[in-house]
């Protein structure tokens, strides 16, 4: 499902004396399928933005198309259930959300409240536990014995189960230890190129950013200050040091790299990786 | 251990419903001005540790002291005094509406006089580099700076401890930097004992002597650089290495010759290069 932000505009308590311009002219496009990274400094908009995929908050300039709906200023939609399922947002500590007795009836209370069956909705149960690499024993258990990293995978699976075309992950891997960090990143990275589900993704790590996602769009006070691959958009280092933001790990050691070649490498590499495998190639090259 | 300002000798603690112990006969002892990173995995029991020198836990075997007073229910506002939390979300931990107000909230608690709190208020957003907030509203104070705000709401109660729980996991890179360096020159400047737990191995990095926790037990301690040679043992208790000993590890997976595993990218290439490249 493409979703395409056109010149949208939001204004926090417009129209009181407290009224603060969030976002403006905010243009871009995440094609059905992609992965798309929003980054940018604390405060730069990328949670504003993040509301307006599946309608928390309505533009109050400019329009949003979502799949076949467009969501324009100045008008009342009705019937926004269906775009809700269809965009699932993952929101920050997700687990703080679990609320029922079993995981089970956890999961199933989204599907349940968009009227599937009892019957229908634990057969998703099941699915979604399974995609989250999670063993079928734990539907029984309460989602508050389990661990952190246990309880994140629980919460996605919540919004899993609602069988969305789009995932929504706000900053998904804060708290988790390293490895917490990599599964769940990793889980994402599936669901996207198995299942063919568009994921946005907002964050601060460039280097998830970088290993992820197909296209980046850099935030910057309330303004789309960048768009472009992971590739074009790191080049230029500079150019995102001025945004408060910097290049993955990666990149400034292949820049340090480069000094000593006296050359650039044939292209800007965005894992450790790569990096490793294109200096190994060269070196064989040379010898 | 004579100089330790904290000592935790063999404790062991189990939450109330839980078969399983969350800490399992730790013992640590930290020094005097000594800046030590605690890290593991979730649900290793650093948090468990961490509620337990504030005093929000009591072991159940096993004894802590801090700043010379047993951990009691008796000397836990004293130990309180002795050792201030900085937590994980910067929006939980306000309760004043400016800045100033946040800072003089536990000075009052402590039944501080009006001039002397004034002029601690002062000194401690001083310290953090955040006087020109005094009267701005928390909220509109980015993640770092509402850090700072808690570190100097900490400070402004002199205490000897100052303990990190994961206070830099909700930040960005740039407001990380900002409450790493604003602790460093803080503790430079007052000989101040620095805990931090923490998942961040940059963090974990800068301190004197990290602490592993593994399953509710010390795994290991030593330096970083000593911590950090462990590489694939770390990976397999779920943690990381830093960068540039990730990238020696790659770089020697792919063939290339290095003298040692390095722990800066800048070393690194040099040695990437002289071993390498240079004919």
């Amino acid at each position: 499902m493409d979703i395409k932000f056109q010149e949208v505009e939001y204004r926090y308590a417009a129209g009181t004396p407290f009224e603060r311009l969030a976002i403006t002219d905010v243009t871009f496009h995440v094609p059905s399928g992609e992965y798309v990274a929003l980054i940018g400094h604390t405060g730069s908009g990328k949670s504003t933005v993040l509301q307006h995929l599946n309608v928390l908050l309505k533009p109050l300039q400019g329009e949003i198309e979502i799949g076949s709906r467009t969501i324009a200023a100045g008008r009342k939609e009705k019937n926004l259930k269906e775009i809700r399922r269809r965009v699932g947002i993952v929101f920050q500590f997700p687990e703080h959300q679990l609320f029922e007795e079993t995981v089970e009836k956890d999961i199933c209370f989204g599907p349940m409240n968009f009227g599937m069956s009892e019957e229908e909705a634990r057969q998703r149960a099941r699915e979604a536990v399974r995609l989250v690499g999670l063993p079928p024993s734990v539907l029984e258990r309460s989602p508050f014995d389990l661990s952190g990293g246990q309880m994140r995978r629980v919460a996605i699976a919540g919004v899993l189960a609602m069988k969305p075309d789009v995932l929504v992950l706000d900053e998904p891997t804060a708290g988790l230890d390293p490895r917490g960090r990599r599964e769940v990143m990793e889980l994402f990275a599936s669901l996207k190129k198995e299942n063919g589900l568009t994921c946005v993704l907002v964050t601060h790590s460039m280097e998830d950013a970088a290993r992820y996602a197909d296209r980046i769009v850099v935030m910057h006070k309330g303004r789309v200050a960048k768009r472009g691959t992971p590739r074009d958009l790191f080049h230029d280092r500079a150019s995102l040091t001025a945004l408060g933001l910097d290049v993955p790990e990666t990149v400034r050691m292949q820049r340090l790299f480069e000094e000593k070649l006296g050359q650039p490498l044939r292209q800007l590499c965005l894992t450790p990786e790569e990096l490793a495998q294109e200096i190994a190639r060269l070196q064989g090259e040379r010898s | 251990m004579k100089d330790s300002i904290i000592s935790i000798d063999d404790v062991s603690f189990q939450y109330p419903d839980q078969t399983a112990f969350a800490l399992q006969h730790v013992s640590l002892h930290v020094q005097r001005g000594e800046w030590l990173a605690i890290v593991g995995h979730n649900g290793s029991g650093k948090s468990t540790l961490a509620k337990m020198l504030n005093g929000l836990h009591y072991p159940k075997e096993g004894t802590v002291t801090i700043s010379g007073l047993a951990l009691s229910e008796e000397n836990v506002w004293a130990i309180r005094e002795k050792l201030g939390m900085v937590f994980q979300n910067p929006d939980n931990q306000f309760v004043g509406t400016t800045v100033q107000d946040d800072v003089a909230f536990g000075l009052e608690n402590n039944g501080v006089e009006q001039k002397e709190m004034k002029e601690r208020v002062q000194e401690a957003l001083e310290k953090v580099g955040m006087t020109a907030f005094l009267n701005q509203e928390p909220h509109h104070l980015s993640g770092g700076q509402k850090q700072r705000v808690a570190i100097a709401s900490v400070i402004a109660l002199r205490p000897d401890i100052i303990l990190l729980d994961e206070a830099t996991s909700m930040l960005d890179p740039a407001g990380r930097d900002e409450v790493m360096n604003t602790i460093r020159s803080i503790k430079d400047e007052e000989g101040l004992t620095v805990i931090s737990i923490t998942h961040d191995l940059e963090e974990a990095a800068k301190a004197d002597r990290v602490v592993v926790l593994n399953q509710g037990s010390v795994y290991t301690e030593g330096s970083p650089q000593a911590i950090f040679q462990l590489d694939q043992e770390l990976l397999t208790l779920g943690l990381d290495v830093p960068f540039p000993v990730r990238m020696s590890q790659l770089l020697a997976d792919e063939g290339l010759i290095l003298s040692q595993r390095h722990f800066t990218e800048e070393e690194l290439v040099k040695d990437v290069w002289t071993l390498n490249f240079k004919k």
